[in-house]
C-alpha cells in the first residue's frame, strides 16, 4: 500500500515549502509534489512605480541572493533603455556578484546541506588522530587541522549536548542508517562546519566593500555602480584582496576537501543517479568578461536528456509558464510578456494533502520548449563542461580524477553539492584577476562608473544572469516612464516548478522518485536531495502578471 | 525653593530611581537565574575561543551600558546580563519575508561580542537554521512553548497576510496560516520583538496596493511589539534590545512608532559622514561626477537620511565595513513605515516630491523629520527611571 509523507516546512531554506511523496512498501518513493506556501504579489507592487527603483524593490525577493535581483532588474532597464554601464562598473558588479557566490556556497553547504551529509553525534566518538589523518587525506594543509583543535571541537560538541538543550539541533535524524560518513570524517566537517560560521562573515564584508551593506547591498544604479570612492580607493581594493584571500584559504583547505571526503563515501549514491531529477539543464551565462559583454565566466546554453555531446543555443522565445496545477487562474503555456493570471487559492484537500491532480503551489511551472529544466550550479558546471569550456573541464576533470567517480554520477544530488562546490573555486580563482583589471583601468585613467542614461517614454527589456542558484530572468516594460508589466522567472521557479499540463513533474519532484527512505519516519533523504537544490522559495513565489497585462512581441537579442 | 537646592532634591530623586531600577534589574536576573536552565557555553571559554579578551568585553559592556542610555554604574550588570544571554529561549518565526533579516544576524556585526550573543541564544524554532523538518520542527515548536511558556522570547520576522483569511502563508502538516502560529506563539512569549519591516510596518508585502493586505505584527495581532526596523536591520540594535530585556524583563522606551530610542532617537542625517558637504551646500549631481568621486552629500540624488530615524551612520553595516551613503548610494529610508510609497522615486530628492511647496531642503528635512518622530522620550535608563516614579513598572507591554 502506497502511503503518503508529508514533510513540511522544509528547514534550512529560504521561504516556505512543503514537499509531499508517496512511497510503497518498501519505503521507495514513487511519486513526489513540490508546493511553496507563501505569496506576497511583488509584480503588482511594481506596477506604476519609477523604472530606477525596480532594482532595490526586487532584492526584496530575496535575502539570501540579493545582489542576483538587484543585478537583473538593473540589467532589464538597460536592455530596455539601450544603455551599456562603462567598464568599471561592469567589473565592480562582478566583483560583488563574486562575494556573493562565494558567501552563499560556504554557507549553503556547511550551514544549510551540510547536516544532512555530517552526523553531529557521530563526530563525538572520532578519534581526534584519526580525523587529522583523514583530512590530510585528501588535502595537503587542511583548514584548522590539529589533535588539538578536533579535540577543542569535541569538547564544545560535547557540553553542547550534554546540556540538554539542543536549540537549533533538537530532534534531528542523528544515527539515521543514511548517514555514511565514519566518525573521524564527521568530526573534520562539523568542525569546519563551525569555522565557517565566521569565514562566511568575512565573505559578507567583502560585498558590503563595494555594496555598501550586505545582504541588501545598495549600490547599483541603472547605467552603473554608485561606489565610485571605493574603487579609487587603493586600501579598500587591499581590503578586498584581503579577505578574498582568507575566503580562497577556506574554500581550497576545508570546502572543496571536504566535498571530497563526502563524495568519497557517498559515492555509491551519486552512480547511482539517486536525486538525478528531469536531466534537462539550463544556464543564461553569468559574469560579463569583456566590454563587449559576450565572453562569460559561465556560458549560456541548454542540455537536453543528459546527453552532454550537445549544447543548445538558448532561444528566449521557448520560455514559457503556465498555471495548471499552480493556484493561480489561467491556461497554457504563455512567454513571461503573455500571461494574464490571478490568484486562484484551492487549498488542501479533505485529508489535508496537497490536491495533487488539481492546484497544488504557489510556484508557477516554466518550461523550455515545453520541458521541465533544472536550472543551478549544476546546469551551469554540465552546460561549460559539455561545451568544452577549458576551465571548467579542468575542474570537472579533476574531481573526477580525484574521486574515481564517473562523469554520469554527475548527474545526481551528489553531483549537485559538487557541482556547487567547484564553482566556488572556478569564481575565487577568478576574482583577484577582476581587482587588478579595475585598478589597471582606472590607472589607466578611466574613472568612469556610470552612463548617463534617461528613462524612455515606453520601452521594454530583459535582464538574464546566473544568480547563484541558478538562470535568473527579469522582464520589464515600461509605459509613461513608469513600470508597466514586470516578469521574474527566478531559478527556484524552475527548480521547484509543480507539473504542467502533459503531467510533467518539475525538478524537485522528479529528484526524489525513486529514492529509499531508511526510515519513512525521518525524511532525511528527501530533504537532502531538496537541499541539493539550494532552495530559495521566496523569490519564486510572487510570478504573477499584472491583470491589465495584454499581448505583447518581446525583445530579443 | 532656591535652584541649588531644587537641583540636590533633583539628585536625590534620581539616585533612589537608579536605586529602584537596579533592584528591578537583579530582580529580574536572579528570577532568570532560578528558573532558564544552565548556560551552553561558558561565557569566559567563549570570549577566549573568539579571541576578545576580557578587558575588551568590559569595555563593550561600558559602550553597551551607555548606549542603552543606563548610568555607568549598570555596567557590570550589562555584563551579566550578556553572560546570560544562552539561557534565553528564543521561538523565531519566519512568516511573509525574505530572511534577509536572518542573513543579516547570521552576518552580524561588530564587535564580536554580538557575534557572541547571537550564537549562544537559544534558538528553540527558527526554520533557516534548524536541523529538524517536517513533523520533527513542529515538534520543536511545541516543546519549546509548552517548557518555556511565558519565558521565551518571540521574534517575527516577515509581515502577516490577512487578505483570503490568511491563507497566503500556510505553513506545517495542518497548513496552519501565518496570522494563527503568530497568534499563537506570541501569546505565550514573554514579549515578542519584530525584527525587520517587514514585521514592524509591513514593508514590501504591504506596499500598494498591497496584494495579500499584509500588516505589521503588532498591527495584525493588536499586541505590543518592539520593533527593530530595517531592510535589514542592524544586529546590534537587536542584541542591545534582547539585553534589555534580560536586564529588566521589559521591553525598552520606545517611540511612538515602536522603536527602541537608544537605536531609532536620532535621524541617519545627524551623524552621517557627509553631513558637512551638506551644511557647505556641495551636492552630487549625477551618479558618477566629480563630486561623487569627491563625496559630496547625496541629497539630490535622493538621500533620504534628514526624514529617517536610524543609527546606520554610527554602527554602520558587517563589521562596521560600510554603509549606503559610504557606497555612494543615498540612504533609501527602510527604517520607516511606508517607506516604499511614502520617499519613492527614491533617486529623486524628498523636495521634488514633497506635498507641500517648501522653502528649502532644511525646511522640507525638519517638517517631515517633525512628523515622523512625533513625540519621542527620553532613553531607556531615564525614562525606566520615570515609570520607577510614577509606579507604573510594567512587566509586560509597550511602556509608553
Amino acid at each position: 500500500m502506497a502511503r503518503r509523507i508529508i514533510v513540511d516546512p522544509i528547514t534550512r531554506i529560504e521561504g516556505h515549502l512543503r514537499i509531499e511523496v508517496e512511497i510503497d512498501d518498501n519505503n521507495r518513493v514513487i511519486d513526489a509534489w513540490s508546493s511553496a506556501t507563501l505569496w506576497r504579489g511583488f509584480e503588482q507592487i511594481l506596477q506604476g512605480r519609477d523604472p530606477r527603483d525596480a532594482g532595490l524593490i526586487t532584492q526584496r525577493f530575496c535575502g539570501v541572493c540579493t545582489y542576483s535581483h538587484y543585478e537583473a532588474a538593473t540589467l532589464a532597464v538597460e536592455d530596455a533603455i539601450g544603455v551599456v554601464p562603462p567598464k568599471n562598473a561592469r567589473i565592480i558588479r562582478n566583483l560583488i556578484q563574486g562575494a556573493q557566490y562565494l558567501h552563499d556556497k560556504m554557507v549553503h553547504f556547511y550551514h544549510l546541506h551540510g547536516l544532512d551529509w555530517v552526523d553531529i553525534v557521530s563526530a563525538l566518538s572520532a578519534k581526534p588522530g584519526d580525523a587529522v589523518d583523514l583530512a590530510r587525506s585528501v588535502c595537503e594543509n587542511p583548514y584548522n587541522c590539529s589533535v588539538s583543535h578536533y579535540e577543542e571541537v569535541q569538547k564544545r560538541l560535547t557540553a553542547f549536548v550534554q546540556s540538554g538543550r539542543l536549540g537549533p539541533f533538537a530532534h534531528a535524524y542523528w544515527g539515521n542508517a543514511s548517514y555514511k560518513l565514519p566518525p573521524p570524517a564527521n568530526l573534520v566537517i562539523a568542525s569546519h562546519y563551525l569555522d565557517a560560521l565566521s569565514v562566511q562573515r568575512v565573505a559578507a564584508q567583502m560585498m558590503a566593500l563595494f555594496g555598501g551593506k550586505n545582504p541588501h547591498p545598495q549600490t547599483l544604479v541603472v547605467g552603473g555602480v554608485t561606489s565610485v570612492m571605493d574603487a579609487m580607493n587603493a586600501a579598500r581594493l587591499g581590503e578586498y584582496l584581503y579577505r578574498l584571500k582568507e575566503v580562497k584559504k577556506f574554500i581550497e583547505t576545508a570546502y572543496f576537501p571536504d566535498v571530497l571526503l563526502a563524495a568519497q563515501y557517498y559515492k555509491d549514491e551519486g552512480a547511482a543517479g539517486i536525486g538525478a531529477g528531469v536531466k534537462n539543464y539550463l544556464s543564461y551565462g553569468g559574469f560579463p568578461l569583456d566590454d563587449q559583454w559576450q565572453g562569460k565566466l559561465f556560458p549560456r546554453g541548454a542540455i537536453l536528456g543528459g546527453n552532454l555531446s550537445q549544447v543548445y543555443d538558448i532561444d528566449e522565445k521557448k520560455i514559457t509558464e503556465e498555471v495548471t496545477h499552480s493556484w493561480y487562474e489561467g491556461n497554457g503555456a504563455v512567454h513571461p510578456y503573455e500571461g494574464e493570471t490571478r490568484p486562484d487559492y484551492t487549498g488542501f484537500d479533505a485529508q489535508g494533502y496537497l490536491k495533487g491532480n488539481e492546484k497544488y503551489s504557489w510556484v508557477k511551472a516554466p518550461r523550455y520548449d515545453g520541458k521541465p529544466m533544472e536550472v543551478g550550479p549544476l546546469a551551469r558546471i554540465l552546460v561549460g563542461y559539455a561545451g568544452g569550456d577549458k576551465k571548467i573541464r579542468e575542474l570537472v576533470d579533476g574531481l573526477i580524477g580525484k574521486t574515481g567517480i564517473p562523469t554520469d554520477a554527475l548527474f545526481s544530488t551528489l553531483g549537485r553539492t559538487a557541482a556547487r562546490c567547484l564553482e566556488a573555486r572556478l569564481v575565487a580563482d577568478h576574482v583577484e584577476g577582476w581587482v587588478y583589471e579595475l585598478v589597471g583601468n582606472i590607472k589607466a585613467g578611466d574613472q568612469r562608473t556610470w552612463t548617463r542614461c534617461d528613462i524612455p517614454q515606453s520601452a521594454q527589456g530583459r535582464g538574464m544572469t546566473e544568480a547563484p542558484r541558478g538562470a535568473l530572468g527579469h522582464w520589464i516594460r515600461i509605459e509613461n516612464r513608469a513600470i508597466a508589466n514586470y516578469q521574474a522567472v527566478v531559478p527556484s521557479t524552475w527548480n521547484a516548478s509543480p507539473r504542467d499540463a502533459k503531467g510533467q513533474r518539475g525538478p524537485y519532484e522528479e529528484s526524489l522518485v525513486g529514492t529509499v527512505l531508511a526510515n519513512p519516519d525521518q525524511p532525511l533523504e528527501i530533504i537532502r536531495t531538496i537541499h541539493s537544490f539550494d532552495p530559495c522559495l521566496a523569490c519564486a513565489v510572487h510570478i504573477i502578471d499584472p491583470r491589465r497585462s495584454t499581448i505583447r512581441e518581446f525583445k530579443i537579442q | 525653593m532656591a535652584l541649588d537646592e531644587m537641583f540636590s532634591n533633583k539628585g536625590e530623586q534620581l539616585r533612589a530611581c537608579y536605586d529602584a531600577l537596579m533592584k528591578k534589574c537583579d530582580s529580574h536576573l536572579e528570577k532568570m537565574h532560578q528558573e532558564l536552565p544552565l548556560p551552553q557555553d561558558k561565557w569566559n571559554e567563549a570570549l577566549i575561543s573568539r579571541g576578545v579578551s576580557r578587558r575588551d568585553f568590559l569595555k563593550w559592556c561600558s559602550i553597551m551600558t551607555a548606549a542603552l542610555t543606563l548610568p555607568p554604574a549598570f555596567t557590570p550588570k550589562v555584563a551579566q546580563a550578556a553572560e546570560m544571554a544562552s539561557r534565553i529561549p528564543v521561538v523565531w518565526l519566519n512568516l511573509s519575508e525574505c530572511t534577509g533579516c536572518t542573513e543579516a544576524l547570521l552576518r552580524s556585526s561588530y564587535p564580536n561580542i554580538d557575534d557572541l550573543i547571537l550564537d549562544t541564544i537559544s534558538l528553540e524554532y527558527h526554520e533557516t537554521l534548524m536541523v529538524a523538518s517536517g513533523h520533527q520542527a513542529e515538534e520543536c515548536l511545541n516543546e519549546a512553548l509548552e517548557k518555556f511558556a511565558g519565558q521565551f522570547v518571540c521574534v517575527i520576522e516577515g509581515a502577516i497576510p490577512l487578505g483570503m483569511n490568511g491563507k497566503y502563508l500556510t505553513i506545517g502538516a495542518r497548513g496552519k496560516t501565518g496570522y494563527e502560529i503568530a497568534k499563537e506563539v506570541a501569546s505565550k512569549a514573554a514579549m515578542v520583538i519584530s525584527i525587520g519591516s517587514c514585521s514592524s510596518f509591513g514593508n514590501i508585502p504591504a506596499a500598494r496596493p498591497n496584494p495579500t493586505q499584509a500588516r505589521g505584527i503588532g498591527d495584525a495581532l493588536k499586541i505590543p511589539t518592539v520593533n527593530i526596523a530595517g531592510c535589514p536591520p542592524n544586529a546590534t540594535n537587536f542584541v542591545g534590545t534582547l539585553l534589555h530585556y534580560i536586564l529588566f524583563g521589559a521591553l525598552p522606551a520606545l517611540d511612538r512608532l515602536g522603536r527602541p530610542l537608544w537605536a531609532y532617537g536620532k535621524r541617519i542625517h545627524d551623524f552621517c559622514e557627509r553631513r558637512p558637504h551638506y551644511d557647505a551646500g556641495e551636492f552630487v549631481e549625477e551618479w558618477g561626477d566629480e563630486y561623487a568621486k569627491r563625496g559630496f552629500c547625496l541629497y539630490k540624488v535622493g538621500c533620504k537620511g534628514p526624514y529617517t530615524y536610524a543609527n546606520c551612520s554610527q554602527v554602520r553595516f558587517n563589521q562596521g565595513s560600510s554603509w549606503p551613503v559610504m557606497a555612494g548610494h543615498g540612504c533609501m529610508g527602510c527604517t520607516e513605515p511606508g517607506f516604499w510609497d511614502r520617499m519613492a522615486p527614491l533617486e529623486k530628492p524628498m523636495a521634488d516630491h514633497a506635498p507641500l511647496p517648501l522653502a528649502g531642503v532644511e525646511a522640507t528635512a525638519d517638517e517631515i523629520g517633525i512628523g515622523l518622530a512625533a513625540v519621542t522620550l527620553a532613553g531607556i535608563g531615564v525614562h525606566a527611571v520615570g515609570s520607577v516614579l510614577r509606579g507604573v513598572g510594567k512587566e509586560k507591554g509597550g511602556e509608553e
